[in-house]
């Protein structure tokens, strides 16, 4: 237990001592959290937009009162004609057009259906696609508070991507994906860099020609890191309520616990590269490569996974980002328990036991 | 300057900060000539060397380098030196041919002038099986010749070796030695930095630094007689411990 | 016996690191592995401290077979790899704590072996060890292969890169220690340092050339050796070679040394060849074989 605890202090002093593994341990995970919280969102603000109302009646006003005064969106025009959209949008005045049909509310109440179509911009696909998704957002609140008072429910399209977000706010998706990567990141590049140095210094040489146990390299080597991303995800965790004001739904209890996992599964992962790299540098290229970038692309974190091509969806189970992403997701916007999340749970301990099996099966009591 | 003096140096100083890594150091080294420049590790050969190859400006002193001065020439100076070192010297990755062609280029010899060189120097030192075989795969001995080779590609006035020989077999080393003799020969002058006390026996003329002076500078035969010595190594203990 | 070697071949790949290579070491020896870069002494190295397991042979060290009782070999022995294999940004004392709590010991325990070469670097002992000396690496790297009080110490190429003082206090405390009862099995490619070995074998291309003590090695040299020196060494070397009496030809130092084919050789016939090829200033005179002639005698 001594030697462990001398290797474990040793750990820790390599880690203070370097500035950039420093760096990348604290400073990454909140300039991420940040970057994706700020600059890269998916966000509108006072975009402006033109009405082209054919009824003219109570409830039209009603609505356009109530897409106007929410801070999404400014009305800047009104037109008369359907050949005037066609204008506004070549000079570029305006993002969308919201276009009324005639007879709107007698439409309502007596079919309990009326159409309002929304025109956008699409040169910008994603602002197109968000603006609609604001209107609609505002038009389902605008139809709940009718439902409440009338019998017969008025017709709702039902926006089911947006129910779990009802503010709309893209820092809400971004938290569990930034979360997922920053854990990998800590924990698997830098067990493995860490690994690798010894080798690469000669140092490996003489710990393995020690009385000190490979388990306890390992373990040794892994400890500082499950701590440091213990950390991690405790101030990434804050950041998204104090800062984005995000709303955890579930228990943080289980959210802690189901992190630990994730930081156990990529730490296998670690060890399990740098025991097929020889440098640092294949290490991180690895990490970089065969980690960051799945995680980036096919752990449903940017792009949908529903949306993917099959063979894609079949590859992205074996990643076990996206099975924490799911988790979390679960528990910070759903707020369910481990009765919905057994099955993704199980899959990543699964997945854990197996990368330590391999690495442990893999890791050299000799050099070669 | 002499003309028969192709490096001349005068109170030459290389101050970092508080530090004087150099300490006014003269000397001058004649054509043909093999020089020794030896001193321990730290005790400012590397940085002397770098000034005299033009790669870093002295703080005070002259110093002239085929006949070119360090403070303004330096680029003439990189023209006339070849450098080999034991820790860079040429591209595993590439073959015999591909090194010569590359290193040829950078010295600015002309395409018909290299295949030329290429195909004299291959001969030469009997490469003709394994020319294009990568660099890497060859026995550390060929590697070593094989660079001295091509840090004289361009005829320089004067080549630089930084231990050029150790950790080399004696058999190889002693080939590597007979071609430094013979480009000593042909009027090259060799200017061998190192702290391997053995391969100072072979110089013409060594100079030893302690604490960035040159405490000790003839012929290494004189030096052991001035000590009263067998070898060099002895010389330079006695000199190290004062 | 401390150390064992029977018939023992490794091979990377399709090359042939080591081939059938025997040799023994008493205890408390110091033992010299001698050859140039790729000889195979640190592949021999690694074999000994379980680091790597050979093709073919055994081996034992400290009584322990180095592939079935690994464990206990790595118990009891000390190593210091080629290069220098410290924490760089760990201090001098923390290096030496942390290889003595990884060897279930303190520096207090075993600080009457150390002492001596601790007390040369206690004065840094504060700073990183990447920023010492090279002299001072290698104190530091060999008081944490001993802190462990360890039987036998294996030390690959200690004083490559090394200035020539420090290579000499360096075999100075390798003398101390040896007293102390600790067999050393050191390797080192400069010939000038087998003298201060005990026994020494030679080897090249994973090949052992010759084994036995420094002085019976030098007194088995076959030739009588002749320094020769004249005006100009290219010349006379050029002449030498196309001597066709020449046994062997070899530039050592200021001069070149010389073996006759011949048995009743008189060097008055080589001064007259050495003149009729214009050389002048000509010496010639009788000389002692070193270890590097042996050497090369037998490499060639």
């Amino acid at each position: 237990m001594k030697r462990f605890i001398g290797f474990i202090k040793k750990e820790f002093y390599h880690i203070f001592r370097d500035r950039r593994s420093l760096f990348i341990l604290f400073g990454m995970p909140i300039a991420q959290i940040m970057l994706f919280g700020f600059a890269i969102t998916n966000e509108i603000n006072n975009v402006d937009i033109a009405v082209l109302d054919h009824s003219k009646d109570a409830t039209t006003k009603e609505i356009i009162n109530k897409i106007s005064a929410s801070k999404y969106f400014s009305i800047n025009q009104f037109i008369d004609r359907e050949s005037d959209i066609e204008t506004i949008f070549k000079k570029g005045k305006v993002k969308a057009v919201l276009n009324f049909e005639e007879g709107f509310s007698k439409k309502l109440i007596k079919d309990h259906k009326a159409t309002i179509q929304i025109i956008t911009d699409a040169t910008d696909p994603n602002t197109a696609n968000t603006i609609s998704n604001y209107v609609n957002a505002i038009l389902q609140q605008y139809q709940k508070g009718l439902n409440n008072d009338i019998t017969i429910a008025y017709q709702i399209v039902p926006q089911t991507r947006m129910v779990y977000n009802p503010e709309l706010k893209s820092v809400y998706m971004f938290v569990p994906g930034v979360m997922t990567i920053i854990l990998m990141l800590v924990s698997a590049m830098m067990t493995s860099i860490s690994i690798t140095r010894e080798k690469e210094l000669g140092t490996m040489e003489i710990l393995l020609v020690s009385p000190i146990k490979p388990i306890q390299v390992i373990v040794g080597k892994v400890f500082p890191y499950i701590f440091l991303s213990i950390v991690n995800a405790i101030v990434i965790v804050v950041l998204s309520i104090f800062i984005f004001k995000m709303p955890v739904q579930g228990s943080l209890f289980l959210l802690g616990l189901e992190s630990v996992l994730f930081i156990i599964t990529s730490l296998a992962l670690g060890i399990l590269i740098s025991t097929i790299s020889a440098t640092q540098q294949t290490a991180m290229m690895i990490s970089l490569m065969g980690l960051m970038l799945p995680v980036i692309l096919l752990s449903g974190f940017i792009f949908p996974i529903s949306s993917m091509p099959l063979p894609l969806q079949i590859i992205s189970n074996i990643i076990p980002a996206k099975w924490f992403i799911i988790i979390i997701k679960g528990i910070m916007l759903k707020g369910v328990g481990l009765q919905y999340l057994w099955k993704e749970t199980l899959i990543l301990v699964g997945m854990t036991i197996f990368f330590i099996g391999l690495s442990v099966k893999k890791y050299k009591i000799r050099l070669e | 300057m002499n003309n028969n003096n192709v490096i001349e140096a005068q109170d030459l100083t290389k101050m970092f900060g508080d530090f004087t890594a150099v300490n006014a150091i003269s000397f001058e080294v004649k054509k043909g000539e093999i020089f020794g420049f030896l001193g321990a590790n730290g005790a400012g050969k590397t940085t002397a060397m770098k000034m005299l190859i033009g790669i870093s400006k002295p703080t005070a002193g002259k110093a002239k380098v085929a006949g070119f001065d360090v403070y303004k020439q330096a680029e003439d100076i990189k023209k006339n030196i070849g450098y080999m070192s034991q820790k860079f010297a040429l591209y595993d990755d590439l073959t015999v041919k591909e090194n010569i062609t590359f290193f040829g280029g950078i010295y600015g010899l002309s395409r018909k002038r290299i295949k030329e060189k290429s195909k004299l120097l291959i001969k030469e030192l009997g490469l003709e099986e394994v020319e294009n075989q990568l660099v890497g795969s060859l026995p550390l001995g060929w590697k070593q010749k094989l660079s001295f080779s091509v840090s004289l590609l361009h005829d320089p006035k004067i080549v630089f070796l930084d231990e050029p020989t150790g950790g080399v077999d004696p058999i190889t080393r002693r080939q590597f030695w007979e071609m430094i003799y013979k480009a000593a020969s042909e009027g090259t002058t060799v200017f061998v930095t190192t702290h391997y006390m053995d391969e100072a026996e072979y110089c013409d003329r060594v100079s030893i630094m302690v604490n960035g002076k040159i405490e000790a500078l003839d012929t290494p035969k004189n030096l052991k007689q001035q000590f009263n010595v067998a070898n060099m190594n002895d010389v330079f203990l006695k000199l190290a411990r004062g | 016996m401390s150390i064992t070697v029977n018939h023992i071949s490794k091979s990377y790949k399709n090359v042939k690191a080591l081939e059938d290579i025997s040799f023994e070491v008493k205890e408390g020896e110091l033992f010299g592995l001698i050859g140039p870069d790729g000889a195979g002494k640190t592949t021999l190295f690694r074999i000994l401290t379980t680091l790597l397991i050979a093709n073919e042979g055994t081996a034992t060290v400290a009584g322990f077979d180095v592939v079935t009782d690994y464990k206990k070999i790595r118990n009891s022995v000390g190593y210091m790899p080629g290069r220098f294999s410290l924490y760089q940004d760990l201090t001098v004392e923390e290096n030496l704590n942390f290889f003595a709590t990884i060897f279930g010991t303190t520096i207090e325990e075993n600080y009457e072996l150390i002492k001596e070469i601790y007390v040369q670097i206690e004065p840094f002992k504060d700073r990183r060890a990447g920023k010492l000396s090279g002299g001072m690496k290698q104190k530091l790297a060999l008081c944490c292969a001993l802190i462990h009080k360890p039987k036998v110490l294996f030390l690959d190429e200690p004083t490559t890169g090394v200035d020539p003082v420090s290579r000499k206090e360096f075999w100075e405390m390798l003398k101390r220690l040896q007293k102390k009862g600790i067999t050393i099995l050191v390797s080192t490619p400069y010939m000038d340092e087998a003298a201060l070995c005990d026994r020494i074998a030679l080897i090249q291309d994973g090949k052992i050339l010759q084994i036995d003590t420094p002085q019976a090695i030098v007194k088995h040299y076959p030739k009588q050796i002749y320094n020769v020196r004249a005006n100009n060494t290219y010349q006379l070397l050029n002449s030498l070679n196309a001597y066709r009496h020449n046994h062997s030809v070899f530039p050592f130092g200021e001069f070149v040394h010389y073996t006759d084919s011949r048995a009743d050789f008189n060097p008055k016939d080589l001064v007259d060849y050495l003149e009729s090829k214009n050389l002048s200033n000509i010496e010639i005179e009788k000389t002692e074989p070193t270890i590097e002639d042996t050497f090369m005698e037998l490499a060639k």
